[in-house]
C-alpha cells in the first residue's frame, strides 16, 4: 500500500521545549490511524504543523508524494488536507444548509465573482441537500448553527470537511465532549467512510481509537514512541509505562 | 414581495422630496436630501467592509476625499487648459470624472488594503487611520490645488446636454446614480464573493480550512469599498461645487462609522436610514447648538445601548419581523 502521508523527521521548538521531536509517521491510503499519547504529549502541535496553521523548524511533510512542508493552510486543502476542529470552529450565524454550500461553493470556486447570485448555483446547493439528506443533520438544515448542541456542531465539522473531498482527512478529538450515545453515531459515521478517505485521528477515548484504528501511533514527550495495530499497542510494556503510569490495562 | 416595500418607500421618498421642499418652500430639504443620498453611498460601502466583512476601518474618508480631489483637480486643470503633468488633460463631464474618480480611489484603496490587510484587530483601525490623516496633510499641503482652501469647482460636471444649474437637477442626477449603486451593491451582497465575504467576517480560520485565502477576497472588499467612496466623493464635489481636504479628515471617518452603526451595522438598507439620521440631526441639531456633536453623541449611546442592529434592527423588530 502507497502512503498519503509522509512526515520524516518533523521538528518543533517553542523556546526550551521541543513539542515535536524528530517524528517520522506515515499513514497508508485509505487506512484509519489513530494518534495517541498522554496530555502534553504535543499531539496538537503535530496536528498544526500537518494542517499548516504552525511552520515546523526542521522534517519535511508530504501527501501524496508531494511536498507540503511550506505551503499555507489554504494551499494545503487543495491538495486534498482536510481538517475538523478539535474547539468547533464553525460560522456561526449561517444556517446548517449554509456552512455546507459555503463549504461546497468554496471547493467549487469561482468565488470572487460579484456578478452572480449565489443562490442561483443549482449544483452547489444540490449537492448540499444531497450531502445533508445522507447526514444526521437533514431535519436541523435551516437552523442557525449558534442555535446547535455541541453533539450536532461536531457533526457538522465532520460534513464540512468531507465536503471539500479530502484525500486525507486530519480528525482532532471529534469525540471531545459527545455522549456515549453521540459518541457511538460518530463511530459509526466514520467507520463508514473507512476505505473512501484516509483519516489521521487524533482521539482520547480508547473505546474509539480501538473501534476504528488500523493502526496506532504513541506519541510521549513530542517523540514518537512506536507505531503499531490495536493489538500491538495494547500489549506493548512502554506504552502501558508512558500513557497509563504503570498501570495494568490499557482499556 | 413584502420584502421589496421597505426598498420602494425610501426610493419613491426620495423621488418626491423635491416636490415636498418645493410646495413647503423649504430648499434646504432637497440640499438635505441630497446630502442623505451621497453620504449613504459612502456609508454602505463602508458598511459592506465593516458589516458584511468584519474590517473595521478608520480610514473611509480617504477614499471619499479623494474621489472628492479627482473631480477639483479635473475641472481644475479643465479651467485652466494645463493637462496634468503635461500628460491628462482636465475634463468637466460628468461621465469622465465620476469614473475616473471611482479609478483613482479605487487605485488608492488597492494600495493601502494592500499593507493594512495584512493586520487585522486594533492593528487594522489603526493603520487605515493613518494612511488617511497622512493623505490629508498630503493634501493640506498642496498649494497648487488651493492647499487647507480646498479647489472651488465653478460649475457642475455637464452630464447628457442638462442643465446642471439647476439644483433639482442635479439632484436627480445623484438620485440615479444612488439608485444605480444600490442595485449594484444588492448584487454583490448576494453574489458567490458576497457569500465568502460575510463568512469570512463570521470565521475566518473556518474559511481558511475550507481552502479560501482569505486575504485577496478582503482585499478585494477593500477596493470595491474605496471605489464606492470615491463614487461618492465625487459626487460631493458637483453637489457643493468645492472639492476640499475636510472630506478627508479622520472625523469623517468618523461620521461614516457613526452612519453605519446608527443605521445597523451588517444591514443592507441601515446606512441609508444612518446617513437620514445623521443629517437630519446636524442640520437641525447645529441650527440649535454649537455643541451638536454632544447631543448626537448621546443619541448614538442610546442607538448602541437600547437597539439591537441600530433604527433598521429597531424597526424590523416594532413591524414584528425577523431581525
Amino acid at each position: 500500500m502507497t502512503a498519503i502521508l509522509t512526515v520524516t523527521g518533523l521538528c518543533k521548538r517553542f523556546g526550551g521545549l521541543t513539542a515535536t521531536d524528530n517524528v517520522s509517521l506515515e499513514v497508508k491510503t485509505g487506512e484509519i490511524h489513530a494518534l495517541i499519547g498522554p496530555n502534553g504529549a504535543g499531539k496538537s502541535t503535530l496536528i498544526n504543523q500537518l494542517c499548516g496553521e504552525l511552520a515546523p523548524d526542521a522534517g519535511r511533510i508530504e501527501l501524496g508524494g508531494r511536498e507540503i512542508t511550506h505551503d499555507s493552510p489554504e494551499d494545503r486543502v487543495h491538495q486534498g488536507l482536510g481538517r475538523t476542529f478539535q474547539i468547533t470552529s464553525l460560522l456561526e450565524d449561517f444556517t446548517v444548509r449554509q456552512n455546507l454550500g459555503l463549504a461546497i461553493q468554496a471547493r467549487a470556486g469561482g468565488n470572487l465573482r460579484i456578478w452572480d447570485r449565489v443562490g442561483a448555483r443549482r449544483s452547489i446547493w444540490a449537492e448540499a441537500d444531497r450531502r445533508l439528506g445522507e447526514s444526521g443533520l437533514a431535519a436541523r438544515a435551516g437552523t442557525p448553527v449558534a442555535d446547535l448542541s455541541h453533539g450536532e456542531k461536531k457533526q457538522l465539522e465532520l460534513i464540512l470537511a468531507l465536503a471539500g473531498e479530502p484525500r486525507l482527512l486530519l480528525l482532532d478529538e471529534p469525540m471531545a465532549g459527545l455522549g456515549h450515545v453521540e459518541s457511538q453515531q460518530m463511530i459509526a459515521g466514520l467507520n463508514g467512510l473507512r476505505g473512501h478517505v484516509s483519516m489521521l485521528l487524533v482521539e482520547h477515548d480508547m473505546d474509539a481509537v480501538f473501534a476504528l484504528a488500523d493502526r496506532i501511533s504513541v506519541l510521549v514527550y513530542g517523540q514518537l514512541l512506536m507505531t503499531g495495530t490495536a493489538e500491538e499497542i495494547r500489549r506493548d510494556a512502554r506504552v502501558r509505562e508512558a500513557y497509563l503510569g504503570g498501570e495494568e490495562e490499557l482499556c | 414581495m413584502t420584502r421589496l416595500i421597505f426598498p420602494a418607500l425610501i426610493f419613491l421618498s426620495f423621488l418626491f422630496l423635491p416636490v415636498l421642499a418645493d410646495l413647503l418652500g423649504e430648499s434646504v430639504l432637497r440640499t438635505m436630501g441630497a446630502r442623505i443620498m451621497i453620504y449613504a453611498i459612502c456609508a454602505a460601502s463602508l458598511n459592506l467592509i465593516l458589516g458584511y466583512g468584519g474590517m473595521v476601518s478608520f480610514g473611509h474618508a480617504a477614499f471619499f476625499g479623494i474621489g472628492n480631489y479627482v473631480v477639483g483637480i479635473l475641472y481644475h486643470h479643465y479651467a485652466s487648459g494645463e493637462p496634468l503633468w503635461g500628460l491628462i488633460p482636465g475634463s468637466n463631464q460628468m461621465l469622465i470624472t465620476l469614473p475616473a474618480a471611482m479609478l483613482v480611489a479605487g487605485i488608492a484603496a488597492l494600495i493601502i488594503g494592500a499593507l493594512s490587510l495584512r493586520t487585522s484587530g486594533v492593528q487594522f483601525i489603526m493603520i487605515t487611520l493613518a494612511f488617511a490623516q497622512m493623505l490629508f496633510f498630503l493634501f493640506v499641503s498642496l498649494k497648487t490645488y488651493g492647499g487647507e482652501d480646498g479647489i472651488i469647482v465653478r460649475r457642475t460636471n455637464a452630464l447628457f446636454g442638462l442643465n446642471m444649474r439647476d439644483k433639482t437637477t442635479v439632484y436627480y442626477v445623484i438620485l440615479g446614480v444612488a439608485t444605480l449603486y444600490f442595485l449594484a451593491l444588492w448584487r454583490i451582497v448576494n453574489s458567490s464573493f458576497g457569500a465568502m465575504l460575510s463568512g469570512i467576517r463570521q470565521n475566518e480560520r473556518r474559511m481558511a480550512a475550507m481552502g479560501i485565502s482569505t486575504y485577496r477576497y478582503k482585499l478585494y472588499g477593500f477596493v470595491l469599498a474605496g471605489m464606492s467612496a470615491g463614487l461618492a466623493g465625487a459626487l460631493m464635489a458637483n453637489m457643493l461645487r468645492f472639492a476640499s481636504p475636510d472630506t478627508m479628515h479622520w472625523t469623517k471617518s468618523g461620521e461614516f462609522m457613526i452612519m453605519v452603526i446608527l443605521g445597523g451595522v451588517g444591514s443592507f438598507l441601515g446606512p441609508i436610514l444612518g446617513s437620514a439620521a445623521f443629517v437630519t440631526l446636524e442640520t437641525y441639531l447645529a441650527g440649535w447648538t454649537e455643541h451638536w456633536p454632544l447631543v448626537l453623541g448621546l443619541i448614538l449611546l442610546i442607538v448602541v445601548l437600547g437597539t439591537r442592529g441600530g433604527i433598521k434592527g429597531l424597526i424590523d423588530r416594532l413591524l414584528g419581523g425577523r431581525s
